[in-house]
């Protein structure tokens, strides 16, 4: 690496680190509206459901918008990257793709179908659950390794599927919910809220759990991970991470046992998915391909990077702006009435 | 069948599906925005109670759009992954401004369109309105310089198999680019202007919803008869450039196999791709000459000019085109005959007019979907017009795997548009909430007034009979 000097090297940086912020705000953004169909499961009454639904329907397009993003950004500056990886993750990636179909739909045609509205109920539901399997089983598939030669996939379709990916298939319907529940927790009132407190403590516990099992499976099983965390000093500076996540864990407990603790327990639950992939990106790093292609490998031209950047450079600010805006406009606690149809 | 044709097949009826609910979103937003517009202006409330009926169905349509939208960004990966590394410095970007400049935009301002009637001032919502149908537009801009620059490319150099850029503006302005978009534009305006008038024809049919079936009426009308004839000469344009830059395609298109004087027109004919002729042709000797040259006795370029590995397959490009060319010349005489009417007063009473209009509802997205038949198919055997061919674009994926994915989407997309659809067809059927009813059975007209405005703003159960 030492021979890329200037643009060459710190292009492929900066660039990572906008794919790396856009599927940040995909994990957090559509995590907790995926969470949500999956807690459909626990909420039968219809009542608790529409409400819930009202509760992300005017951000669930714009958050989907970042999964596009995702794709399209992975395309647009390591389009050798994407070109490996989304052959290699077929399968899951297919099925992700269906199961949206699903549960988008969902948010518009449940209201037009009442009240024969039940096959909705379950589209959003299974496809919520499908889709979060199916990422938790990309991400899996793309920690374990992928075989490349010549530059291209080499592997079979279901190359992905190890114990360790169903691990992380299961351990991000846990954090899903998690972050579905908390949300439920800071957008509504009377026993539905009651409800989700209690689910997210035992939730909270599940996400714990699956972080320590993560943490102690992944370094064993690859050795630059645990060369990269356990080498002196690393262990030094990158202390602060578990510190962190046993920090956010605390306040995340305290805010669900306490209404009035000062950081509500969703924004804590965000901030332990922020560490977990911030742990993630640390492991993984340089490689956007475990184990073979890095960021600087699999880069676009440095003109097409530098084009992207700019137009990222002055449309990002706007575009965060205007999705605080709305959340904004939206805060608070879900009215009854709120609805269009 | 081959890895390659699954591939294709797949992608052709992701995107067919997909194009349809876009097509439709374009204009339906710039409409809904005028709606809003003129309420504020005029202070009719007919145009808000419309607004917000057609912005129910817009949800709807978008969500559909959405959801069949995602699996195209990553459908150039998965199955497209040589053609993503090739084309991706080019193309890559391009694609990367439609989702910053449109898409969030259009996701995030329909959020405030759909759920901010109680919350934001009217301004806000008129405001929404607009930016929604500008990220419509700019998401069309972005995804169809994409497309021109593989029909058309320009601006870059290739080294080692691979697209790199040297003029952003060059590939984005690609020399086939501004026709499509204006075309393609055009044709979805067309398109739901005549979904518009097909509804207003319906309502006016079964006597309900008059006021508001009357602007439907108007505006659809107008916009057929001025935007109809400015679509002949976009088309026409961009045939001539199509002639200049991919002449083989446009010898497929007329089914032009042999360059032996001036070309005739090619009306109807089986063009009979093995032995290179057309069976039961009817043609008008010259005319095809006098349309692709602007010359009694131009030469056109056949398709015995380029070398067989080069030629497109002439049949389904041949039906496709003229699918197309016959529908856009049906809904110009439909806009004019209607703009006759309206001059005569009768627009919403000669009943075989509003019929016709009724039953015409869905020819604009056929006639989309043929011409991006023609365009698409007219390009092969390339992905990328002269650079990379089809058959070499594709991802190392067992033909078992990509045929299991396709039956995937064909079930899901067969099942869930089809009752989407089902679903718009039965909003339109109760119409707009708070209109004046004249109920059909009775004859009688109702006053003007708000026949569910206490729960105006919840979304209430559909369970009561439709209006119409």
């Amino acid at each position: 690496m030492n021979e890329l000097v200037g643009a060459a090297y710190w292009l492929p940086l900066v660039c990572g680190g906008v794919i790396a912020l856009a599927i940040a705000m995909y994990i957090v953004l559509d995590g907790f509206d995926l969470g949500l169909g999956i807690l459909f499961f626990f909420f039968p009454r219809e009542t608790d459901r529409d409400q819930m639904m009202n509760s992300v329907a005017p951000f669930w397009d714009g958050n989907e918008t970042w999964l596009i993003l995702g794709g399209t950004g992975l395309f647009v500056t390591f389009p050798h990257a994407y070109a490996v990886v989304m052959p290699a993750l077929y399968v899951p990636l297919i099925a992700m793709l269906l199961a949206l179909v699903f549960r988008g739909v969902a948010f518009e045609f449940r209201w037009v179908a009442k009240p024969h509205h039940r096959k909705w109920d379950i589209a959003f539901a299974v496809g919520s659950l499908i889709a979060t399997l199916c990422q938790g089983f990309m991400l899996g598939g793309l920690l374990g390794g992928t075989k490349v030669e010549q530059g291209q996939f080499a592997g079979g379709a279901f190359d992905w599927l190890t114990p360790f990916t169903l691990l992380c298939g299961l351990g991000l319907v846990v954090g899903y919910t998690l972050l579905a529940a908390t949300w439920l927790v800071l957008k509504m009132t009377g026993t539905l809220e009651r409800r989700a407190r209690r689910m997210a403590r035992v939730l909270l516990i599940g996400m714990l759990a699956f972080i320590v099992v993560v943490s102690v499976w992944t370094p064993l099983q690859f050795e630059r991970i645990g060369a990269r965390w356990f080498a002196w000093p690393n262990i030094l500076f990158l202390s602060p991470v578990p510190a962190a996540t046993a920090l956010f864990a605390w306040a995340c407990w305290r805010g669900l046992a306490r209404s009035r603790f000062i950081f509500s327990p969703f924004y804590s639950a965000v901030m332990l998915f922020v560490i977990a992939y911030i742990g993630l990106v640390i492991s993984t790093y340089p490689y956007i391909v475990p184990p073979s292609i890095t960021v600087w490998d699999a880069a676009a031209a440095p003109s097409s990077q530098r084009f992207v950047l700019i137009g990222i450079a002055i449309l990002l600010p706007f575009i965060l702006g205007y999705t605080i805006f709305v959340y904004y406009t939206f805060r608070g606690k879900v009215r009854a009435d709120e609805g269009y149809h | 069948m081959t890895a390659v044709l699954l591939a294709r097949l797949q992608f052709a009826f992701t995107i067919s599906v997909h194009i349809i609910f876009p097509a439709f979103t374009i204009g339906l937003s710039a409409f809904i925005a005028t709606l809003l517009i003129l309420w504020r202006r005029t202070g009719r409330d007919h145009y808000h109670r419309l607004a917000r009926f057609w912005t129910k169905i817009f949800a709807v349509s978008f969500a559909m759009g959405v959801v069949s939208g995602i699996p195209m960004s990553y459908e150039f990966g998965s199955n497209w992954s040589r053609f993503s590394e090739v084309a991706g410095n080019v193309i890559g970007p391009l694609v990367g401004y439609e989702v910053l400049t449109a898409f969030f935009l259009e996701a995030t301002f329909l959020g405030v369109l759909l759920f901010g009637w109680k919350r934001t001032p009217p301004w806000l919502q008129a405001t929404a309105a607009v930016l929604v149908a500008l990220g419509t537009a700019m998401s069309a801009f972005w995804i169809l310089s994409a497309n021109s620059w593989m029909q058309t490319p320009a601006g870059h150099v290739m080294r080692n198999g691979v697209a790199y850029p040297v003029d952003w503006l060059a590939i984005i302005f690609n020399p086939s680019f501004p026709y499509r978009l204006l075309h393609m534009l055009t044709a979805a305006y067309l398109t739901t202007s005549l979904v518009v008038l097909a509804v207003g024809a319906r309502y006016l049919l079964a006597g309900a919803f008059k006021e508001e079936a009357h602007t439907m009426m108007r505006m659809g009308v107008g916009m057929l008869a001025i935007l109809g004839p400015v679509q002949l000469l976009l088309g026409d344009q961009h045939g001539l450039n199509t002639l200049e830059h991919q002449p083989a395609k446009i010898a497929a298109m007329e089914a032009h196999w042999h360059d032996t004087g001036p070309m005739d027109l090619v009306l109807f004919a089986l063009p009979d791709q093995r032995a290179r002729v057309n069976r039961a042709e009817i043609a008008i000797p010259h005319l095809g000459s006098l349309i692709l040259t602007h010359d009694w006795n131009g030469r056109v370029p056949s398709l015995e000019d380029f070398p067989a590995d080069a030629q497109p397959r002439v049949p389904i490009i041949f039906f496709a085109f003229r699918t197309m060319v016959g529908i856009g010349l049906f809904l110009i005489a439909l806009g004019l005959t209607g703009a006759v009417l309206w001059l005569k007063r009768r627009l919403f009473t000669a009943r075989w007019y509003l019929r016709t209009a009724d039953w015409a509802w869905p020819l604009g997205f056929v006639a989309i979907l043929a011409g991006w038949i023609t365009t698409e198919n007219g390009r092969q055997p390339y992905v990328i017009y002269g650079i990379l061919r089809t058959h070499d674009a594709t991802s190392p994926i067992a033909a078992s795997t990509l045929a299991a994915s396709l039956t995937g989407f064909v079930l899901v997309y067969g099942c869930v548009f089809s009752i989407g659809v089902y679903y718009i067809r039965k909003m339109i059927r109760h119409g707009p909430k708070g209109a004046a009813v004249a109920s059909a059975a009775t004859g009688h007209d109702l006053p003007n007034q708000p026949l569910a405005s206490a729960r105006e703003s919840t979304r209430e159960s559909r369970s009561e009979p439709p209006v119409i």
